[in-house]
């Protein structure tokens, strides 16, 4: 193909950024034809108008309206069409304004002031303001049972300074505190007297809740005054929970839906062979692992350790169990997307030989490793793959089936040595101090390492690029040489769906253009 | 009659007591699952803090029997409750699902009954014939297949092959009676190939039972016709036996779909009762159980009624 659409293609997938496609694109003189093909499908502009029918693997009746309760791909989805954030991820995996217009940080990073968007309407005809703001972050502070309590547990105080102005004070630097205000738990929502109604569905999105029946069906319509230039194209927005993969792949090819998540990966490939079904892929930072115990033998003698991480053919994994749609992981949880990857850092391969060596120096391994469909799909296959691998350095490696229900409270972090997934997270200090910090309640591999933790402080609230560049480096290679987690690949966010929908370039944060797909495609 | 009367009042304060039972046995069950529902819903997001937080927020951190009995109750009082993952209403939660899943066993029920009673008759009719045993062999292949292979195969031949039908049943609540039956047709064909085998096999063999009885020769014997022999002599007769097959059946309608919900995405309430179980929501769990138990009491009890009634030696003891 030619130069413009290998070009075309890597952008779309997140593997060059914007930038550097435009200067290639320049350099080869086809800027003049670039607002033509850029989008993925239309020459025009977007169209408008339409019912938007999505079918999702994900949903429960348990689910609520509550921010501090989402948990799961439908209830991410309803919170995108209807909420907005103050800031969002960018296509090239920036953190850009969105109810807040601009942002600074002084002080060493330690007082951060945000700039409110002026004139922007919530669906019940109340103006947004700081008032606003302030209710909705103080919803996941203080006694609250929000997954966002621990992200912002390092605001000291926050105010207001005006309507259109809000201050947060930190306990400590932190370069990245805007990706921080921006997590998808904390939407933006009206207040009344300094609290919101935090079920009320209520938000400054591109669309309005009309009816929500918890995993069964979300039902949409267009918001006539929504703020944004050149997002919300389509009228309404239908999303169906379809729990069945069978049943998903059925609506979609029977024309139930427009779009489809999750599409069964053995038969992806048939299904984009149908003709009007496309499938997309992007590289998030979804990762699988398998997290060891290393406060618990033999786990915590870093040679067993080593011995594992080489024993294992990360290729044929990524081939056998995501048929291809994936790259190998590195042993760390840093995508290739992410500020600051260290993209020199050596590839760890499959080497039995290395592996012996270090089984030798540890006395022998005999280990067992727990695995359920419910850390990710192909789990129990993957340790079973792992077992045969392992088998050919002479480790002996027993795979335990657990039950799927009640995996996350009975094996992940309690087992010494489990499967995980990881939706990753948009800054490195984000997925370290979630996952890898000492003494973090979900550092599942129980690891303290002290140089590893000072450096991510300092990192934290280092503001000249070339340096946090090195820091990262260094602790990217300490958590791939001494760390106790394997991370064999990266997962693709796959999904498929009609040919009649059109997409500008995509974000690659989360699934489906980084769950924004209601408000950023249109119909061709 | 008043003995009918009599009848109906006992079977119903039984089933009360029925009722009870069943509801300190679900509790104790789910209380005896590993985790709860502030994990389950908190998934990886469940820190000692939160968790704590959660507890403490929906009131579960008071001890077992305590909750049972304000739920119990609540439910004397007609109240269900509110569901502990989303705070609704769990009248109005569970009325909804139970409305779509009583249309569709309806529907079902609907399909299914007349058509096997009619084959029932006339495979007895018939019998020994070809007709009777290909009639038989085709219904008792369906039965044994999977409820979920019997979906498949449907959706595969008249959805996606030849298109006349949808592959998944999208019914919404304010939707257009025919819109709703047209959707719900492919489910409602699943069940009633799965229910079919039993009420048609149960009905011919009560009626051949009957064929050797001195009063059906006497029919004969007079010159009656054979169709009005097995309508006006022996039917009559079968009743019991047969009703007590399809109250079976349509409970089974009712409560045993969950399979089928699942492959059509129809929203009913066997799929409310599996994800609540999973995430451990107790008092939908509570609701939905003494709803099955309902229906099955119910259905009982009709086919009871309809024994007595349809036998008169039972309707007018001496």
């Amino acid at each position: 193909m030619s130069e413009i659409e290998r070009m075309k293609k890597k952008l779309d997938r997140g593997q060059i950024t914007r930038r550097e496609f435009l200067s290639r694109m320049s350099a080869i003189g086809a800027t003049a034809v670039l607002p033509a093909m850029y989008s993925g499908n239309a020459l025009a502009g977007p169209k408008k108008g339409g019912r938007l029918r999505v079918g999702l693997g994900h949903g429960s009746t348990t689910d609520g309206l509550d921010p501090a309760t989402y948990e799961n791909g439908f209830t991410a989805d309803v919170n995108y069409a209807i909420h907005n954030h103050m800031g969002e991820v960018d296509d090239a995996g920036i953190i850009a304004p969105e109810l807040a217009e601009s942002w600074e940080a002084t002080n060493g990073a330690k007082t951060w002031i945000f700039n409110l968007r002026k004139g922007v309407e919530f669906s019940n005809g109340k103006t947004m303001d700081a008032d606003d703001i302030v209710a909705s972050f103080q919803h996941h502070m203080g006694e609250t049972k929000s997954p966002a309590k621990a992200l912002l547990a390092q605001v000291e105080s926050m105010r207001k300074d005006g309507p259109h102005q809000v201050i947060f004070e930190l306990a400590g630097g932190n370069a990245d505190f805007s990706y921080i205000a921006s997590d998808y738990h904390i939407a933006i929502k009206p207040s009344k007297d300094g609290k919101i109604d935090a079920a009320d569905g209520i938000g400054s999105g591109a669309f309005v809740l009309e009816d929500f029946d918890p995993g069964v069906r979300a039902f949409f319509k267009k918001n006539p005054n929504y703020w944004k230039e050149g997002r919300g194209h389509f009228d309404e927005l239908e999303m169906l929970s379809i729990i069945d993969p069978t049943a998903r792949t059925n609506a979609l090819t029977t024309g139930e839906v427009d779009v489809m998540d999750r599409p069964d990966l053995k038969t992806a490939s048939r299904l984009g062979k149908k003709p009007g079904i496309v499938i997309e892929e992007t590289t998030g930072y979804l990762h699988y692992t398998f997290p060891m115990r290393t406060d618990t033998a033999p786990f915590d003698d870093n040679n067993v350790r080593m011995a594992l991480k080489h024993a294992v053919n990360r290729e044929e994994i990524v081939e056998k169990i995501l048929y291809g749609h994936g790259t190998v992981g590195n042993d760390h949880p840093i995508a290739p997307s992410v500020a600051y990857h260290a993209a020199d850092l050596e590839q760890r391969n499959y080497d039995p030989d290395k592996a012996k060596f270090y089984a030798k120096k540890a006395g022998g391994i005999n280990v067992k490793l727990s695995a359920a469909d419910a850390a990710f799909a192909g789990a129990v296959d993957a340790a079973t793959l792992y077992k045969e691998h392992a088998a050919a350095a002479g480790i002996e490696i027993e795979v335990v089936r657990e039950p799927n229900d009640g995996y996350w409270s009975n094996v992940w972090m309690k087992k010494a040595w489990g499967a995980c997934y990881w939706g990753g997270r948009p800054t490195q200090d984000w997925m370290f101090t979630t996952a890898y910090q000492g003494g973090g309640s979900w550092n599942d591999t129980f690891w303290a390492h002290t140089r590893f933790d000072e450096l991510l402080i300092s990192a934290r609230a280092e503001t000249d690029s070339e340096k946090r560049r090195a820091m990262y480096f260094e602790m990217q290679q300490i958590v791939r040489d001494e760390g106790g987690v394997v991370v064999p690949m990266f997962a693709n966010n796959v999904w498929a769906a009609s040919d009649k929908i059109a997409h500008g370039s995509m974000a690659q944060n989360w699934t489906m253009d980084g769950n924004k797909f209601m408000e950023k495609w249109w119909f061709a | 009659m008043s003995s009918l009367l009599k009848v109906v009042a006992q079977r119903i304060a039984l089933g009360l007591l029925t009722l009870f039972v069943v509801s300190i046995f679900i509790a104790l069950v789910v209380e005896l699952l590993p985790g709860d529902i502030t994990q389950a819903i908190l998934g990886q997001s469940a820190t000692p803090e939160t968790v704590a937080a959660f507890r403490a927020e929906l009131g579960i951190d008071r001890p077992a029997p305590e909750r049972y009995f304000e739920w119990l109750k609540g439910m004397l009082t007609g109240d269900m409750g509110k569901s502990l993952a989303n705070k609704r209403e769990i009248s109005e939660l569970v009325g909804r699902r139970l409305s779509n899943t009583l249309f569709l066993g309806g529907f079902a029920a609907a399909i299914a009954v007349p058509l096997s009673l009619i084959l029932g008759v006339l495979a007895a009719l018939y019998r020994n014939s070809l007709f009777d045993r290909s009639v038989n062999s085709f219904t008792l292949t369906s039965i044994s297949f999977p409820e979920f292979f019997v979906a498949y195969i449907l959706i595969l031949f008249l959805s996606v092959k030849a298109g006349w039908f949808p592959g998944i049943s999208n019914i919404s609540k304010d939707l257009p009676l025919g819109d709703r039956l047209f959707r719900s047709l492919l489910p409602a064909a699943t069940l009633t190939l799965v229910v079919v085998a039993h009420m048609m096999r149960m009905t011919r063999a009560a009626i051949i039972n009957l064929l050797s009885s001195p009063y059906i020769e006497m029919a004969q014997l007079k010159g009656v016709r054979p169709i009005r022999v097995i309508l006006h002599h022996a039917l009559p007769n079968a009743w019991g036996p047969v009703v007590n097959v399809i109250a079976l059946n349509l409970a089974y309608l009712v409560v045993g779909v969950v399979v089928v919900e699942v492959v059509f995405v129809y929203p009913g309430l066997g799929q409310l009762l599996v994800d609540s179980v999973s995430k451990r929501d107790v008092p939908v769990v509570q609701a939905c159980s003494m709803i099955f138990a309902g229906v099955y009491i119910l259905l009982n009890l009709f086919a009871d009624i309809v024994s007595i009634v349809t036998n008169p030696r039972l309707l007018h003891p001496r």
